[in-house]
C-alpha cells in the first residue's frame, strides 16, 4: 500500500526503472518532440499562421479609417439595415468592425488574392468565427488585429460571434463573400 | 496543544482520523456536494436549452444559468472537495493533528460566504457575465467579492495543509518521505497558492473598477492573468484527481507506485510547468508574439503533457503489477478483467482514466498546439474538452473516492450498494459520449455559450449543416444521462449520510499513532530487477498513442486545406 504509506526504501530515487516505464518515457518524450517540431515548423512550410500584427486602437480612430475605406469601396447595400457591401481591390487594407451586435460591413472578397484584414471590437470580447471554413479569432477591444488572409474558396461565409457579449449574441453574424 | 483532540482509528481501513481533521474534512466534503447539486439542476437547464429541439430557457435565463453552472461546478464543487482532499493527505494519511483549526474553520466560513454571495449575485440577475467575466463586461461588486473571498479562504486552507505537513515532521509520525499521494497533494497545493495569486492579483482590480475606484482595467491583461487562475485552478484538479488515482490503486489493489522516482518526477514537472499550459487560452489573441504562443504551449506545455502521460501508465501499470502478483497472471489482459469493476470505487477511477487519457487528454493538446487552435477557439469543442478532463477525470474521480469514505469517513453504511455499482458506468460513459458529440459539433463551428444556433432575430443568419444540429441533439440526450448519473451519486452520498445505519467508530485514542515504518523486503526493492513488468498496460499506452498521434495528423490535414492566414 505504499502509494498512502511513506515509501519503503528511504533512497527511493535511486530505485530503478522498469523496462514499461523507461520505454514510455523516451517514446512519449519522442511524440513530444515532434509537436514541438510541427508548431515550429508550420510557421516555415505551412500556410495557416496567425499573425500576431497587433496596434493600439480606439473606438474613434478604427472607426475612421473603416468609414473611409467603406466610403471608397462600397458596392451595394444588403439587408433591412442597408449594411454596406465593401469590395477592395486585392492586396488592400480591409477594415472589419466587431460591436454590440453586429459585424461591420460586409465585405467582398477575390479567390485566391491576398487582403490585410483590420478587426477590433468597439466595446466588449467578440470572436470572430468564419463559417463554414471554421477559422476562429478573438477579437479583443482597445486591439487593432492585422490579419493577412488569403481565400481558397469561393461562396458565401458567415462570420458568427463566438465570444458571449451580452442578451443578444445570437443575432451578431457578419457576412463575407468570395468570388 | 495537541492534548485538546482525539484521534480514532477507523476499524474497516486502518486510517487514523484526528478530530478536528475529520470535522472539517465532512464540512468541506459536505458543501462541495451541495454545490455539485446545485450546479448539477443548473446544467438541466443549459442542455434542455442548447438541445435544439427543446430550447427552453430564454436567453437572458439561459446566460445567468450557464454562469453559474460554471463557476457553482469548476470552482465550488471542486476546490471544496479538494480542501476536503489535502486535509485528508495531511493529517489522515500522516497521521498527525491539523494545524490551526480554528483557521481552518475561519477559511471554511470564508469560502462559504464567498460561495453564497456569489450566487446570489448572479441570480439577482445582473452578473451574467460567465465564468470568464472578461473585462469592460462589468458584474455586479459583490460578485468579484464573493470570488475574492472564496479565494482567501481556499488560500488559508493551502496554508493549514502545509502546516500541518510542518507537525507530522515535527512531531515524527512517520519515518522517510512522505507518501506518494501526500506529495501528489503537495503538488495540488502549490499550484493552488500560484492560482489563487493571480486570481486575486486581477480581480480585485477588477472589483474596484466595478465600485468605480479603479478606471480601467485593460481587456488582454484581464484575459491573460485571469487565466492563469482559470486554467491553473484545473491544474490543481488534476494533480488531485491524479494522487486519488494513485490512493486508490493503494486502497483497492494493494498497489505500489511502479517506482517511486518516475512518479514523483512528474509531479514535479506539474508545478514546473502545468500552469504555463494556461497560455493556450491565448493563442487565438492579437497582441502575444509567436514566440511567446509557441515556448508556452508547446516547448513547457509538453513537459506536463509528459508527466500526464508517463501517470496514464504507471498507474493502471501499479495496478496490472499488483494484480498479477495476486495470481492474474494470463496473457495480456486477464489483471484488468479480474479487476473489481463491482466496486465503484475502482470501476469510477478507470473509468476516469480511461476517459480523461483519451477524450481530454487528446483533445486538450490540440488545442494548444498554436496553429490548431484556430480551428477550435471557442467552439463547443472546448466544453466538449475539459467536461472530459474535469467531469470524468476530476469528478469521478471524487465520486468515486466519496465512495470509499461513506464508510471510513462518514461512519455509516452505504444505502442502496446496487445502485452506486452502477453508478460511474452510467455517468461516465453517459459524459464521454456527452464530450464526444460536443467535440464533433465544434469540429463543425458550432459556438460555445451560444444560445440560438438558428440565429433567430439576425439580419444575416448563418444555417447550420443538418449533423450539427444532430450532434447537438445527442448533446442534449447525454447530458441528461449524466445529470441522472450525478443525481444517483447524490442520492446515495446524501441519503447514506442522512438513513444510512451508523457504523462502528473504532478505538480512540489521546495520542497519534506513528506510521511504522515499511520494512524493505525483497518483492518490494523492485520491480525493476522484474523487466517488463506492465505488458497489458504498455500495449493500451501504445493503443493511445495510436489514436492520439492520428487524430493530431488528420487535424493538420483539415487544418491545411483552409484560407491562408499569416
Amino acid at each position: 500500500m505504499s502509494a498512502i504509506l511513506p515509501p519503503a526504501e528511504r533512497l527511493w530515487w535511486k530505485h530503478p526503472l522498469d523496462r514499461v516505464e523507461g520505454t514510455w518515457i523516451v517514446i512519449a518524450l519522442i511524440w513530444c518532440l515532434i509537436m514541438f517540431a510541427m508548431m515550429v515548423g508550420w510557421h516555415i512550410y505551412g500556410k495557416q499562421n496567425l499573425s500576431t500584427e497587433t496596434y493600439r486602437t480606439t473606438p474613434e480612430k478604427f472607426t475612421a479609417k473603416a468609414q473611409a475605406f467603406v466610403d471608397k469601396y462600397t458596392v451595394r447595400t444588403e439587408t433591412d439595415l442597408k449594411t454596406p457591401v465593401v469590395a477592395p481591390p486585392p492586396g488592400s487594407d480591409i477594415y472589419m468592425i466587431a460591436r454590440l451586435w453586429s459585424f461591420w460591413p460586409i465585405l467582398e472578397l477575390e479567390k485566391d488574392k491576398t487582403y490585410r484584414l483590420h478587426l477590433t471590437s468597439m466595446d466588449y470580447n467578440h470572436g470572430f468565427s468564419l463559417q463554414p471554413a471554421n477559422i476562429n479569432i478573438q477579437i479583443v477591444p482597445g486591439y487593432e488585429h492585422v490579419v493577412t488572409v488569403t481565400p481558397n474558396r469561393a461562396g458565401t461565409y458567415s462570420v458568427v460571434c463566438n465570444e458571449f457579449c451580452g442578451i443578444n449574441h445570437h443575432t451578431m453574424v457578419g457576412r463575407i463573400y468570395v468570388k | 496543544m495537541s492534548g485538546t483532540t482525539t484521534y480514532r482509528t477507523c476499524p474497516r481501513s486502518g486510517l487514523q482520523f484526528e478530530a478536528h481533521a475529520e470535522k472539517l474534512m465532512i464540512a468541506n466534503a459536505v458543501a462541495g456536494v451541495v454545490f455539485l447539486l446545485l450546479g448539477g439542476i443548473l446544467a438541466v437547464g443549459i442542455v434542455l436549452t442548447r438541445w435544439p429541439a427543446i430550447h427552453w430557457l430564454e436567453a437572458d435565463t439561459f446566460y445567468q444559468v450557464l454562469t453559474a453552472h460554471g463557476i457553482d461546478m469548476l470552482i465550488f464543487w471542486i476546490i471544496f472537495f479538494e480542501i476536503a482532499v489535502l486535509y485528508f493527505c495531511a493529517s489522515t494519511l500522516l497521521r498527525c493533528r491539523l494545524a490551526t483549526p480554528r483557521w481552518a474553520w475561519a477559511a471554511f466560513a470564508l469560502m462559504l460566504i464567498g460561495a453564497i454571495m456569489n450566487n446570489v449575485a448572479v441570480y439577482q440577475g445582473s452578473s451574467s457575465v460567465m465564468m470568464t467575466s472578461y473585462v469592460p463586461m462589468m458584474a455586479a461588486p459583490s460578485f468579484y467579492l464573493g470570488l475574492i473571498l472564496f479565494a482567501v479562504g481556499a488560500l488559508i486552507g493551502c496554508f493549514v495543509f502545509l502546516g500541518t505537513l510542518v507537525i507530522a515532521k515535527r512531531d515524527k509520525t512517520y519515518t522517510g518521505s512522505v507518501p506518494l499521494v501526500t506529495f501528489g497533494a503537495i503538488t495540488a497545493c502549490i499550484i493552488a497558492v500560484f492560482t489563487i495569486t493571480s486570481g486575486a492579483i486581477i480581480l480585485i482590480p477588477t472589483f474596484l473598477m466595478s465600485v468605480g475606484l479603479v478606471k480601467e482595467v485593460d481587456p488582454l491583461v484581464y484575459r491573460m492573468i485571469w487565466w492563469a487562475f482559470g486554467h491553473s485552478s484545473q491544474q490543481i484538479n488534476v494533480a488531485a484527481h491524479i494522487s486519488i488515482w494513485y490512493a486508490v490503486a493503494a486502497i483497492a489493489f494493494g498497489a505500489k507506485p511502479m517506482s517511486e522516482r518516475v512518479s514523483r518526477g512528474a509531479f514535479l514537472l506539474y508545478i514546473l510547468f502545468l500552469q504555463l499550459a494556461s497560455a493556450h487560452h491565448l493563442l487565438a489573441d492579437p497582441g502575444l508574439s509567436t514566440n511567446w504562443k509557441v515556448i508556452n504551449t508547446s516547448y513547457f506545455m509538453y513537459f506536463a503533457v509528459l508527466a500526464s502521460m508517463i501517470h496514464g501508465l504507471t498507474i493502471p501499470g501499479a495496478m496490472e503489477v499488483a494484480q498479477r502478483q495476486k495470481g492474474f497472471n494470463k496473457g495480456l489482459f486477464e489483471w484488468l478483467r479480474k479487476a473489481p469493476w463491482g466496486n465503484p470505487v475502482f470501476s469510477g477511477v478507470f473509468i476516469s482514466i480511461i476517459g480523461f487519457g483519451f477524450l481530454g487528454g487528446i483533445s486538450g493538446v490540440m488545442m494548444g498546439t498554436e496553429q490548431l487552435n484556430m480551428i477550435i477557439h471557442n467552439t463547443i469543442y472546448v466544453p466538449g474538452h475539459f467536461h472530459a478532463t474535469v467531469v470524468v477525470g476530476t469528478t469521478l474521480s471524487f465520486m468515486a473516492l466519496t465512495y470509499f469514505l461513506i464508510p471510513v469517513l462518514f461512519r455509516r453504511e452505504m444505502i442502496n450498494p446496487g445502485l452506486a455499482r452502477w453508478q460511474p458506468y452510467l455517468f461516465g460513459f453517459s459524459m464521454y459520449f456527452f464530450c464526444l458529440v460536443m467535440m464533433g459539433a465544434g469540429t463543425l463551428g458550432v459556438s460555445r455559450r451560444h444560445w440560438d444556433m438558428a440565429f433567430s432575430g439576425a439580419a444575416l443568419a448563418y444555417e447550420w449543416p443538418g449533423a450539427a444540429y444532430l450532434m447537438m441533439g445527442l448533446v442534449g440526450v447525454a447530458g441528461i444521462a449524466a445529470i441522472v448519473g450525478g443525481g444517483i451519486y447524490i442520492y446515495v452520498t446524501v441519503g447514506s449520510l442522512l438513513w444510512g445505519k451508523r457504523l462502528d467508530t473504532g478505538v480512540k485514542s489521546n495520542t497519534f499513532t506513528p506510521i511504522p515504518p515499511t520494512a524493505p523486503s525483497a518483492a518490494v526493492q523492485g520491480y525493476g530487477s522484474i523487466g517488463f513488468a506492465a505488458p497489458g498496460t504498455f500495449v493500451l499506452a501504445m493503443v493511445f498513442l495510436t489514436a492520439f498521434v492520428l487524430y493530431y495528423f488528420i487535424n493538420w490535414k483539415y487544418l491545411s486545406t483552409l484560407w491562408g492566414l499569416s
